[in-house]
């Protein structure tokens, strides 16, 4: 086995605890951004919604300002964003490279994209939800979480599920600038220095991760649509 | 009691101001159903949400019993919503969640015990003729069986007041029928006072003890039902009285020429309408004995509202043109509006 291994794909044997390495920075990398995009995007999703015109507290100003921040930093190409953020990932994280380096721009090139699916999640709620629930005696609060959330479950499945997969991409684009993880090893190994064999297990890697992703989301979607 | 002081609601849209609701005064009393009845863009939906404040009128007091709503605080007027409970057109059932979970939806914060809660659950269940489909999910049940259960869940909170904004609209006759039977057992059963809005007359024949006619944001007539049926004052109002009777097809039966409405030398074609009070006299026979008029019924329509009947008559009159004369005289002496469509 290990021997038809080191046949087939020599470049990634040879240097196995870096490929190990490289899929742990990966997973971390997709873990945390993952994480803590859900929780910023899924809040600024909410407030969108909620202070858009007509619904529970409908606020002009801030709807407007939300709305224009995350809209500039989707309109900035990733690439660009990461060079455009180097002055304020040094501040947060001390450095722009590897793996620490590159959390920071995946966040704000993740969050913004999320809160607008999460939004578009929640706009589907049917108004009159809203309105039985307040003539119920709903504070906002128990609207936000028992109705707007709760209610849009499946929706927002569908938002992780998309936004999960086009991370994948994003990191591996701060591989290519030195931010570590498969994208990193594969342009590293398997582009510059013409090993193919890398490159193929690399993006044999990511489709069975997207696969999953997909999958997982879907059979989750389903579970939860009623 | 809910009370309604001069009630105007404004919304300024991007077109101008929309009048929606202009300085309506109402008084509903507590146990009574009182029906809202007017034509789509009449108000009636702004106005009932002005009721439980889920739309905050521009001008003028909103008050239940002695407490004015319209001066309350949004987290005061949240508890005094638990007490108003409210069903939709749409039933607004929330998807994600079974049958059970949505009654328990506003018992959230009640401070029922988790056995308390379920007992009344299972009541409002079994109130509303559910109890089998208390773990359906809402995508699973009828149109009518959904507003069975938005009903349970506006009753979960013990309500003096339930607001019905077009209950019956997205359903067909047959259900309609069933869920005005079960809006009028709540009422007998439980005291609950029910403001119903409606575009059907017959919805308000069926059930109501009191109405309102609006038109363009005013309430135009008002009244007890009976009142209303017998002796409409404003044209829509006789407009939506119509609707709820065919009797107006003589009118185009008379212009078409039909057969039925061929009359021999001498003969007359008349409409009786008939109210509660004259019903009970034998008229009829009265003028075909003491009158030598025959008499020949061609299609009628009556109604019980309120059990009284009252109703309309379509008759052919045959006889001396001195006696027809004198019967129809000797009718609307007895308050039956006689309506001569046709002579010959």
């Amino acid at each position: 086995m290990l021997e038809v291994l080191n046949d087939l794909i020599p470049n990634i044997m040879n240097k196995l605890p870096e490929f190990w390495q490289a899929i742990l920075d990966f997973f971390i990398m997709l873990g945390i951004t993952g994480a803590v995009s859900f929780i910023f995007g899924t809040l600024f999703g909410v407030i969108l919604t909620v202070t858009r015109r007509g619904d529970i507290l409908e606020n002009k100003v801030i709807y407007f300002i939300l709305g224009k921040i995350i809209d500039l930093f989707r309109a900035i190409p990733f690439v660009i964003l990461i060079f455009f953020l180097g002055p304020m990932t040094r501040i947060i994280a001390g450095t722009t490279i590897g793996l620490r380096g590159a959390l920071f721009p995946l966040m704000v090139g993740t969050i913004p994209f999320f809160a607008r699916q999460v939004e578009s999640a929640l706009a589907e709620i049917d108004r009159g939800l809203i309105e039985a629930s307040q003539a119920m005696g709903s504070s906002p609060m128990e609207i936000i979480f028992r109705v707007y959330l709760k209610e849009s479950i499946p929706g927002i499945i569908r938002a992780t599920t998309i936004t999960l997969i086009s991370l994948i991409g994003l990191i591996t684009m701060v591989g290519a600038v030195g931010g570590g993880g498969i994208g990193d090893f594969a342009i590293r190994y398997g582009y510059n220095s013409m090993q193919n064999d890398v490159t193929y297990v690399c993006v044999i890697i990511l489709l069975l991760i997207t696969t999953t992703i997909q999958g997982v989301g879907n059979i989750l979607i389903r579970k939860t649509t009623h | 009691m809910i009370r309604l002081e001069h009630v105007s609601k404004t919304f300024d849209t991007v077109s101008g101001d929309v009048h929606a609701v202009k300085e309506v005064n109402l008084e509903i009393q507590d146990g009574e159903i009182f029906g809202i009845i007017g034509f789509s863009g009449a108000g009636k939906s702004t106005l009932v949400r002005c009721i439980n404040l889920l739309e905050r009128p521009s001008n003028g007091k909103v008050w239940i019993d002695d407490e004015e709503l319209t001066k309350m605080s949004e987290k005061a007027l949240r508890e005094v919503r638990k007490k108003i409970g409210m069903i939709f057109q749409h039933f607004n059932l929330m998807r994600s969640r079974t049958v059970y979970q949505n009654i328990a939806f506003p018992l959230k914060g009640s401070g029922l015990s988790k056995e308390e809660m379920d007992k009344k659950i299972t009541s409002l269940l079994e109130l509303v003729d559910l109890g089998d489909k208390k773990d359906a999910y809402p995508s699973q049940l009828s149109g009518g069986q959904k507003q069975r259960v938005a009903i349970a869940r506006a009753l979960a909170n013990d309500p003096k007041v339930l607001l019905c904004d077009e209950a019956t609209s997205a359903l067909d006759p047959q259900t309609t029928k069933s869920i005005l039977k079960l809006l009028k057992q709540v009422n007998e059963k439980l005291g609950i006072t029910i403001v119903l809005i409606t575009h059907e007359m017959a919805v308000i024949k069926e059930i109501c003890d009191r109405v309102a006619v609006m038109e363009k944001g005013k309430v135009i007539e008002e009244g007890n039902i009976l009142e209303v049926f017998c002796k409409p004052q404003a044209k829509v109002t006789k407009d939506f009285i119509a609707t709820t009777s065919n009797i107006s097809r003589i009118y185009e039966m008379v212009d078409e020429g039909s057969a039925l409405t061929e009359l021999k030398p001498g003969q007359h074609l008349v409409k009786l309408n008939y109210d509660a009070v004259n019903t009970s006299k034998a008229l009829i026979s009265e003028i075909s004995r003491d009158f030598h008029v025959d008499t020949n019924i061609i299609f009628g329509n009556v109604e019980i509202i309120k059990d009284s009947p009252l109703g309309d008559l379509v008759v052919i009159f045959g006889g001396q043109k001195e006696d027809i004369q004198n019967a129809i005289a000797y009718m609307e002496k007895h308050d039956v509006k006689v309506e001569v469509l046709k002579e010959c």
